[in-house]
């Protein structure tokens, strides 16, 4: 039985991909010659191809989490396909693009260029962004920073991307980073050599590759040693896709003294106000403090997605490294987010500090998941953790899930949770100060998301929160 | 001050209103004119505290019947937030906090709504830290409460004095003033009672719900009103708030039982 098994398992796959290989888009369905056909399209080295099929094997063998607080229809990962060959954009003109976009856009304060090139318009028409983009990385290079995607990566700097990927997710980590690692098709890499202090945020909105990354992203980010950089990925403009199913994998890496700090906000497109449609966003984001003294932060704004799954962590394995997580989560009409952070003490005298802040509104659920953990080595380890949820309405659902694992004694461990409620006091005293409903709820919002967005890069905080009022748009009142 | 040829600033007529599908207010009557101060007292559950939050819209209480013109405009046209940039301003009994928001960006986004709704000029955050400072002189409070979260954690007399503060900004046409001497002691009772004296002018009026004569030894009603089971029974002058004090509500409710019954 097993025999014929193999045998089937391991014929060449019939309708033969190597002779398709010219073909733009991979029939729908996932199986190893898939895989080698992604990997052959992208001329990959062996080393990678290998990392790629490990993952897939490792994958058939595991199922899909279940305990996320999340409800949605079982994928059907045979009916997808996993590469479409990068396609130039169809350039379309100002005219074209959908207005009702492009008010979203004004009423963000997004600038008139980055309107046009968020919106598909070839930007080259607007501005030059050859120009923009080669100053851009000449700047960097002049101080040894490399920027690029991970393809480019790949093929120019091998030693790297192949010294540090799946060195803190593991191909085979959980079932969406399997899946990743054996089909990703593009994302960022990022490269801070020792001492360099990035003299500007990198933001994936000037990645030297602009093609779409496809929805396995994957991104690397290196700090050497004493190294500096701050990454913003997403933006706060509504991004559509027409897949649904979304899964990347972002692994950050700081050796000694390094401080790397990560910032999304993210407003994938979340289905309409029935529920239908909008993507599935299943993310897993780790970052390694490796070295003494290291820091690695994750600041998330979260509020698009029908469904989000996500914990950005911190391995905090050198002594006295830093974690932090400070994010803000929004969910609105039938969205779902299961979404927190892993800080997981190994080395000596290591801190964290996680600040988290739900917002539901509608009809959606919100639930924050945790895990502080201290190993047995982890002498002096300290960690604070506050989680506050905020109701709208009484038809959503806010949920806290901590989880505390502490092996040595010396550890303190904090946790303090509230839950709050807009009521209609809180607004009616807005009103009679002449304040419109709208404003309140905006002003609430954020001073209840202060702590967070103090954190995010000036511009970004700008944006996040007339971001945040736009999506609770006449979900009160 | 009255002045009989002062214009009208609020005129109630037959005014009912509901919570929660209770009648609570059965027929108000009521005509306050520029330069007035009246004084609304009366039992506990009589609707005194709902006159006022009906009258500046609370979205709880459902009106059923009469009309209310302020400035001889109908009052109900407007929503809560349009009638206080139309000058309508209501002093919380409890007033609410806000966790997060720092008083002093709460009190600028209400002051330039307001003066932006009445077209007048709005300031800047330095130029409002000098107006609110020299307001909050007026009400004996520290700097300090502009940095700290609206309400939260303010002491029943902070409370007060931030209401005040925000109607000294406002300077709203009719004030509504629900026992804004409750939870004061005797100092503060002073200061806030100082506060309003000075804030009333002969342009706009103030209407107090009190259970207590106390307030009224330091503002002086030109006319005080005792309700009972959601109307307006007595009307009189500020000696009825004496005569309140001495003798308690139930002669009144004994002579209005006796009257119904004529």
């Amino acid at each position: 039985m097993s025999s014929v098994l193999d045998t089937l398992v391991s014929q060449p796959y019939k309708h033969g991909f190597v002779t398709d290989i010219e073909s733009e888009t991979a029939p729908k369905g996932l199986n190893e010659d898939i895989i080698r056909m992604i990997s052959a399209k992208k001329k990959e080295p062996e080393w990678l191809l290998d990392f790629r099929l490990k993952a897939y094997r490792h994958w058939l063998t595991m199922t899909e989490p279940q305990w996320p607080n999340v409800h949605y229809p079982k994928i059907d990962f045979q009916a997808i396909s996993y590469y479409a060959a990068p396609k130039p954009k169809k350039k379309l003109s100002m005219d074209e693009v959908d207005p009702e976009l492009l008010r979203t856009f004004e009423k963000l304060g997004v600038p008139m260029h980055e309107r046009a090139a968020l919106a598909g318009v070839a930007v080259d028409v607007i501005f030059d962004s050859v120009s923009v983009t080669t100053t851009y990385k000449e700047k960097l290079a002049e101080v040894g920073i490399i920027f690029c995607s991970i393809s480019e990566a790949v093929h120019n700097h091998p030693e790297l991307v192949r010294q540090y990927m799946g060195s803190v997710v593991p191909a085979g980590d959980n079932y969406y980073a399997a899946l990743n690692s054996a089909v990703f098709t593009d994302g960022s890499f990022c490269f801070i050599p020792k001492g360099v202090k990035c003299p500007m945020d990198l933001s994936t909105y000037f990645r030297i590759n602009t093609q779409d990354s496809g929805q396995f992203e994957r991104t690397l980010i290196i700090a050497e040693e004493g190294a500096q950089v701050s990454y913003l990925e997403g933006c706060t403009a509504p991004q559509f896709d027409t897949n649904q199913l979304h899964a990347a994998v972002v692994e950050l890496v700081a050796l000694d003294d390094a401080d790397i700090k990560y910032s999304t906000v993210q407003n994938w497109y979340a289905g309409d106000e029935k529920g239908v449609g909008g993507i599935y966003n299943f993310v897993t984001k780790r970052g390694l403090c490796k070295g003494r003294n290291s820091k690695i932060s994750w600041t998330q704004v979260e509020t698009g997605s029908a469904i989000t799954w996500k914990y950005p962590s911190c391995v905090l394995l050198g002594e006295n490294s830093i974690g932090e997580f400070y994010s803000v989560a929004l969910t609105n009409h039938k969205q779902q987010a299961d979404t927190g952070t892993k800080m997981i003490h190994v080395g000596k005298n290591t801190r964290s500090t996680i600040i988290s802040k739900g917002i539901s509104a509608g009809y959606s659920n919100n639930s924050y998941r945790g895990l502080v953990k201290i190993g047995p080595h982890a002498e002096g380890a300290r960690n604070f953790s506050q989680c506050d949820s905020m109701l709208i309405g009484s038809k959503c659902g806010a949920n806290t899930f901590p989880y505390i694992q502490v092996q040595n004694p010396t550890a303190k461990v904090e946790h303090e949770a509230t839950t709050s409620k807009i009521g209609e006091d809180q607004l009616f005293y807005f009103q009679s100060r002449g304040i419109p409903t709208e404003e309140a709820v905006s002003m609430i919002i954020n001073g209840f998301c202060k702590d967070v967005f103090q954190q995010l890069p000036m511009e970004f905080a700008v944006e996040a929160t007339k971001l945040l009022g736009l999506k609770l748009e006449g979900s009160v009142g | 001050m009255i002045n009989a040829n002062a214009k009208k600033i609020l005129e109630v007529r037959d005014l009912t209103a509901t919570v929660a599908g209770v009648d609570i207010l059965k027929g108000i009557n009521l005509t306050v004119r520029a330069g007035e101060v009246h004084a609304i007292m009366g039992p506990n559950g009589s609707g005194k505290s709902t006159l006022a939050k009906v009258l500046a819209g609370h979205p709880a209480y459902t009106v059923t019947g009469g009309e209310v013109l302020f400035e001889g405009k109908d009052l109900f046209a407007l929503a809560s937030d349009e009638r206080a940039r139309a000058g309508i301003f209501l002093g919380f009994q409890y007033p609410v906090e806000i966790p997060g928001v720092t008083n002093s960006a709460f009190l600028r986004l209400a002051y330039n709504t307001v003066q932006g709704g009445r077209g007048k000029e709005e300031l800047d955050p330095l130029e409002f830290d000098d107006l609110v400072r020299e307001k909050m002189k007026l009400l004996e409070m520290n700097p300090e409460f502009l940095s700290r979260s609206v309400n939260d954690g303010f002491s029943g007399g902070e409370k007060k004095r931030n209401e005040i503060l925000q109607m000294a900004l406002l300077e709203p046409k009719l004030s509504l003033l629900d026992e804004t001497d409750s939870g004061l002691d005797i100092d503060a009772l002073r200061v806030v009672a100082g506060g309003v004296n000075t804030l009333l002018n002969a342009g706009n009026a103030c209407v107090l719900v009190t259970h207590y004569q106390r307030l009224l030894n330091y503002i002086t009603p030109d006319y005080v009103h005792v309700m009972s089971a959601g109307r307006i029974i007595r009307s009189g002058d500020k000696s009825l708030a004496l005569e309140l004090e001495e003798r308690g509500y139930d002669w009144l409710l004994d002579d209005k039982k006796a009257g119904a019954t004529v």
